[in-house]
Order: C-alpha cells, then sequence, then structure tokens
C-alpha cells in the first residue's frame, strides 16, 4: 500500500510505533491499522472488535482478532503485557472510558487515543448559528443514530490527563488531511495523543 | 445433524473409500495397556510432499470417520461435507484431511461393541474406561503410520473440539495450529447432568443387561430416549419453534399418548433411527470420557498453555446452551494469557449447539482465512499477505 494512500491517522500512529512492538488495538474495526502495524512496522499485533462482519474482514486479513467488547476485554491481560494499546476512534463510544483508560495503561507499556474532536470550530458554528448537536466530517452521525456515547475536545483529553497523572509523551492534531499546529481545539478534527503513566 | 442433504452436491470429494489401522497396544491413561486397536478412517486430498498439508478433523458423539463424500453405491454423504471438497473451507485441492472414528466409538473403531479376541465375544463392559486423551493418543499412533509429523491443523467441534484441546496439550510440537469450535475446557455441572441422564435412560432398559446385550435384542429404547435428550440440546429455543412451531401431526391413532406434536415425531424419528447405526454401551463410554475431560489437568489452563507456538482459532455461537460461548472465552482467556497468538469469533446463530454442522458460510470464511494464513506461513515465508 503506497503511503499516500493511508488515512492521515493511521499514518501518524504508525509514526508513534516503533518498530517490532507489540499492539493491541481496542476496537480494531476491519483491521486496517492492525494490518499497516503489522506489514510497515513488522508489530506484533492483536484486535479487539465487537461487530461480527468486522471479525470476517480482519480474518481474510489474516490478522489476530478477538470477537468481544472492549469494555470487559482488557482485564485478562497481564499488566504491561504490550508495548502499545491504541484506541482509535473507539475512546468515544466506550462504556466506561475511565475503567478501560486506566486498564489499558496497565496493559501497555504506551497508550494512543485517537478521538474526534468535539470543539472543532465547525461544530461550534453548528451549535451557536444553528442550535443543532453538530454533525461534521469526523462527527458524521445524526444524535439519534450515533455510536458515540462521549464528547469530548482536545482540551478535555489534555485536562483529563493532568488530573489523572497521566503524561502526554506526544500529541498530533489532525484537521482535513494535515497536521493542525494552530489552535488545535478550534481547528483539529482529530486528536492523536500517545500518553503513559 | 439434522439438515436435509442433498446426495452429492457441487464441489463433492466424490465416491470415498473407509480403510482401517491396526496396531498392538494403546498404553492407556490410567496406565494399562489395551490392544488391538483399530481405528477405521478416511482420507479426503493428496499428502504433499514434505507432508505439510495434513488436517485432521475430530468428530463429535455421534459421528464417525466418514466426514465427507460418499460410499459406492450409497447415498449417504460424509458428516461434514459442506466443509470438505475443492473450493470449500478444507479444500482438498490443496490440504490432505483425514478423519478417524474415535476409539471407543462403534463405526469401524475398536470400542465395546468389538470382538474381544481373548473371549471371541463382544467386550461390553470389559472393555475399558477409555479418556479424551485415550482417544487422542491413539489417533496420533495413525499420524504417525500415515507418516506425519506436523499437522497443518486439528479441526472439530463440541466433543471433537475437545479433542483438539487435548491435542493442544499433549502434542503441541505435532501441530501448528488447533482450531476448537463450540467446546469448552471441562464439562459443567449441566453438561454432565445432561450426559448422565442420557446413560440413565440406556441402563433403565430391560435390554441393556449390564452391557451383556449383543447376542439379544439390543437396548433400543433407551438409547432412543438417550438421543432425543440430545437432540433437545442441540437445538435452541428459537430453531425448535421455527422448525416445528406446536404444529401437530394427524396420526390416526386411537392411543391416548400419540406422537401428536411434530417435535415429538421429530424426536421419536430421530431416536428410532440412531439406534440403528449407533451402540449403546459406546454411548455410554464416549459420554463418560466427555464428562470426565479437563484440558487444564486441574491447572490453570493458561499454565498448561503457556509457551506453545500452536495458533488458535475459536468458534462458538451465540444460541448454543448446550456449550455456551462463555466455556469458549474460557479457552480464549486462557490464551490471552498465555500469549498464544488467538483468533475468536462468536457466529450470530439461532440454530443451537447443532450451528457448528449448518453454519457454513460464517465458518467457511473463518476456516478458509485462517488455513490459509498458516499453511502460506508455514510454506513459503513466516510473513502473510491479505
Amino acid at each position: 500500500m503506497a503511503r499516500k494512500d493511508i488515512q492521515l491517522d493511521h499514518e501518524v500512529i504508525l509514526d508513534l510505533v516503533k518498530p517490532q512492538s507489540t499492539v493491541l488495538d481496542l476496537g480494531c474495526g476491519n483491521g486496517d491499522l492492525l494490518y499497516l502495524l503489522i506489514k510497515q512496522r513488522n508489530a506484533h499485533a492483536q484486535g479487539i472488535e465487537i461487530d461480527e462482519q468486522a471479525i470476517y474482514k480482519c480474518v481474510a486479513k489474516g490478522l489476530n482478532v478477538f470477537h468481544g467488547d472492549v469494555d470487559s476485554g482488557l482485564a485478562e491481560f497481564k499488566d504491561k503485557s504490550f508495548d502499545y494499546v491504541v484506541l482509535n476512534q473507539s475512546l468515544q463510544q466506550i462504556l466506561h472510558v475511565d475503567k478501560v483508560l486506566i486498564d489499558a495503561l496497565r496493559v501497555g507499556k504506551k497508550v494512543i487515543v485517537g478521538f474526534p474532536n468535539f470543539a472543532h470550530y465547525k461544530s461550534r458554528l453548528q451549535m451557536f448559528f444553528q442550535g443543532k448537536t453538530p454533525v461534521t466530517g469526523a462527527l458524521p452521525y445524526q444524535w439519534f443514530d450515533t455510536p458515540n456515547l462521549h464528547f469530548l475536545s482536545i482540551s478535555d483529553f489534555k485536562n483529563y490527563c493532568h488530573l489523572k497523572g497521566i503524561d502526554i509523551e506526544r500529541s498530533v492534531c489532525i484537521a482535513q488531511a494535515r497536521k493542525a499546529l494552530f489552535l488545535p481545539n478550534l481547528f483539529a478534527q482529530t486528536g492523536i495523543f500517545l500518553i503513559s503513566k | 445433524m439434522n439438515k436435509e442433504r442433498k446426495v452429492i452436491q457441487n464441489n463433492s470429494v466424490g465416491i470415498v473409500k473407509g480403510r482401517t489401522f491396526t496396531f498392538d497396544s494403546l498404553k492407556l491413561e490410567n496406565g494399562e495397556r489395551f490392544g488391538p486397536v483399530t481405528l477405521a478412517y478416511e482420507t479426503y486430498g493428496i499428502l504433499n510432499k514434505d507432508k505439510s498439508n495434513a488436517i485432521l478433523i475430530t468428530h463429535a458423539l455421534s459421528g464417525d470417520a466418514h466426514a465427507a463424500g460418499v460410499h459406492e453405491g450409497k447415498d449417504d454423504p460424509g458428516w461434514w461435507d459442506e466443509f470438505i471438497g475443492p473450493a470449500k473451507a478444507f479444500d482438498t485441492d490443496k490440504y490432505f484431511v483425514i478423519c478417524s472414528n474415535i476409539l471407543g466409538g462403534c463405526k469401524g473403531s475398536t470400542g465395546p461393541s468389538s470382538i474381544n479376541p481373548k473371549t471371541a465375544k463382544a467386550y461390553a463392559l470389559d472393555f475399558p474406561l477409555i479418556t479424551i486423551n485415550d482417544i487422542v493418543n491413539a489417533q496420533k499412533h495413525l499420524i504417525d503410520y500415515l507418516g506425519i509429523d506436523k499437522l497443518l491443523a486439528v479441526v472439530g467441534g463440541s466433543m471433537g473440539g475437545q479433542q483438539v484441546l487435548s491435542w493442544l496439550v499433549n502434542y503441541p510440537q505435532n501441530i501448528l495450529s488447533a482450531v476448537p469450535i463450540a467446546t469448552t475446557i471441562k464439562h459443567s455441572p449441566q453438561q454432565i447432568a445432561f450426559n448422565e441422564v442420557g446413560r440413565q435412560a440406556i441402563m433403565a432398559d430391560s435390554h441393556w443387561k449390564s452391557g451383556n446385550y449383543y447376542e439379544g435384542p439390543l437396548p433400543s429404547k433407551g438409547l432412543a430416549v438417550a438421543r432425543m435428550i440430545g437432540h433437545i440440546t442441540y437445538m435452541s429455543d428459537k430453531s425448535m419453534a421455527e422448525k416445528f412451531g406446536r404444529a401437530k401431526k394427524d396420526t390416526g391413532e386411537p392411543f391416548k399418548f400419540t406422537a401428536d406434536f411434530e417435535v415429538e415425531g421429530y424426536l421419536r424419528y430421530r431416536g428410532d433411527n440412531f439406534v440403528k447405526r449407533f451402540d449403546a454401551n459406546s454411548y455410554l463410554y464416549i459420554t463418560k470420557a466427555m464428562d470426565n475431560f479437563d484440558a487444564s489437568r486441574g491447572e490453570r489452563f493458561e499454565e498448561v498453555l503457556q509457551g506453545t507456538k500452536v495458533k488458535v482459532l475459536v468458534i462458538s455461537f451465540k444460541s448454543d446452551w448446550l456449550y455456551p460461548a462463555y466455556q469458549s472465552k474460557e479457552i480464549v482467556k486462557a490464551c490471552k494469557l498465555a500469549g498464544v497468538e488467538t483468533t475468536y469469533c462468536e457466529i450470530d446463530s439461532t440454530y443451537g449447539h447443532d450451528a457448528f454442522l449448518l453454519e457454513v458460510e460464517e465458518e467457511t470464511h473463518l476456516l478458509k482465512h485462517f488455513l490459509k494464513k498458516i499453511f502460506y506461513a508455514y510454506e513459503v515465508t513466516g510473513d502473510y499477505g491479505a
């Protein structure tokens, strides 16, 4: 797969992962990221995914994946079983975020979290001028059929880490198809954080 | 177990021949030596030059060596015919597939109905109390005889899955992958209870005569009841409702307790059919072996699995209440803790435990890709493609 065909968030995560690492991808979906991690980073990677059809797609890619929900899937792993635990675009859909993040930081030496930024300026404009729950590229769902249980901003996540004594080792904010360097909480659609404890 | 089948489907392996292999003796788990032992087996496909494409299929309680194709002059496709053949889950253009009747069975392998060479009569209850590990140790003799050092995979559902776990624990160096389907590390009290009711039904039949019935009438009623109970546990509430509803049969018989409902007729038919092809003593021995089985050997299963390089695919079914998904998750949990490369899928099926025989499309997808990964990595590089 050529570099240009890779989703930007996946590219960012690939850059954060050292070669030959062990990786657990929580909510791995169709396994695209897992596949890239194995192919390009020689990672020893494992996924957890709740959706049965997505499991079939992962298996077709030759990936190792557990069918189950993220909320209960972590407890069984020993401390520091993986170099990285990845929660990309799944954090906002998890029931008990706090518990899962603490467990992820226990199971992984480092944790990579990627989520849509609720405070993106387009969301703010829709809220402010239309008085409607925002529907944007990164948050494409209507309020009545969204899989997202939590709405958080880049600032929220930074505050959370500060409050819980979690170290933010790296943070990358993405707007459209480029990295957002200026006022990320306003201009970034997606935030990706490398954290540890 | 209860699906109408076409006689010869597309991509059938065609006409197949049953074979047998006999060896002098087997050291049983209880320390006894038992022999001679004959195993009935069938093979499909061709063993490649370096003998790296062999897959062992392990059958369930009432299964046998005839897993695919048809026998000459008969119209009885094997019990997993939809899974074994060219372009099927176990692609016989690529793989060499082996299935043998278990030790203790009654379909060509040595079991309680076989003739004891010392007495020239059927063993009956002189047959030793065998275990799942004994069954697998006998299979290992067959695999050695076929000259195969490393099986590409061992695959089986239900009691077949117990055998897969036994291979995983006892012969990890001789298998590259293991696929336990709708099975358990050890039986729950509920599973033992159902088996015990089946055994009691057989032993309560006046024809059973402490197992010495081979020269007289068979304990058919008892075995039929055991099978009826079995069939209830193999289906789900939903699959029964869909298949039978409360539809009534018009029997026209004056007797008060005829099989009025479709489901009653079905169970009687299944029970009566079973006694024509199965030995009551085998049923007792095999169900006991299932109940006694504990793949964890009383330890924590993850400790038993520690360090194994075998790759594992675990499959369960949502509506299976005889071998519920939580039991498969126990296997997965142990694999997780032991760092074993594992994939787990719980297939959304309404068929109950029978699903492992019926969910052809989903299982085929999982098995095909999993086997490809194992086979390709083994034969070519160590790196696998999508």
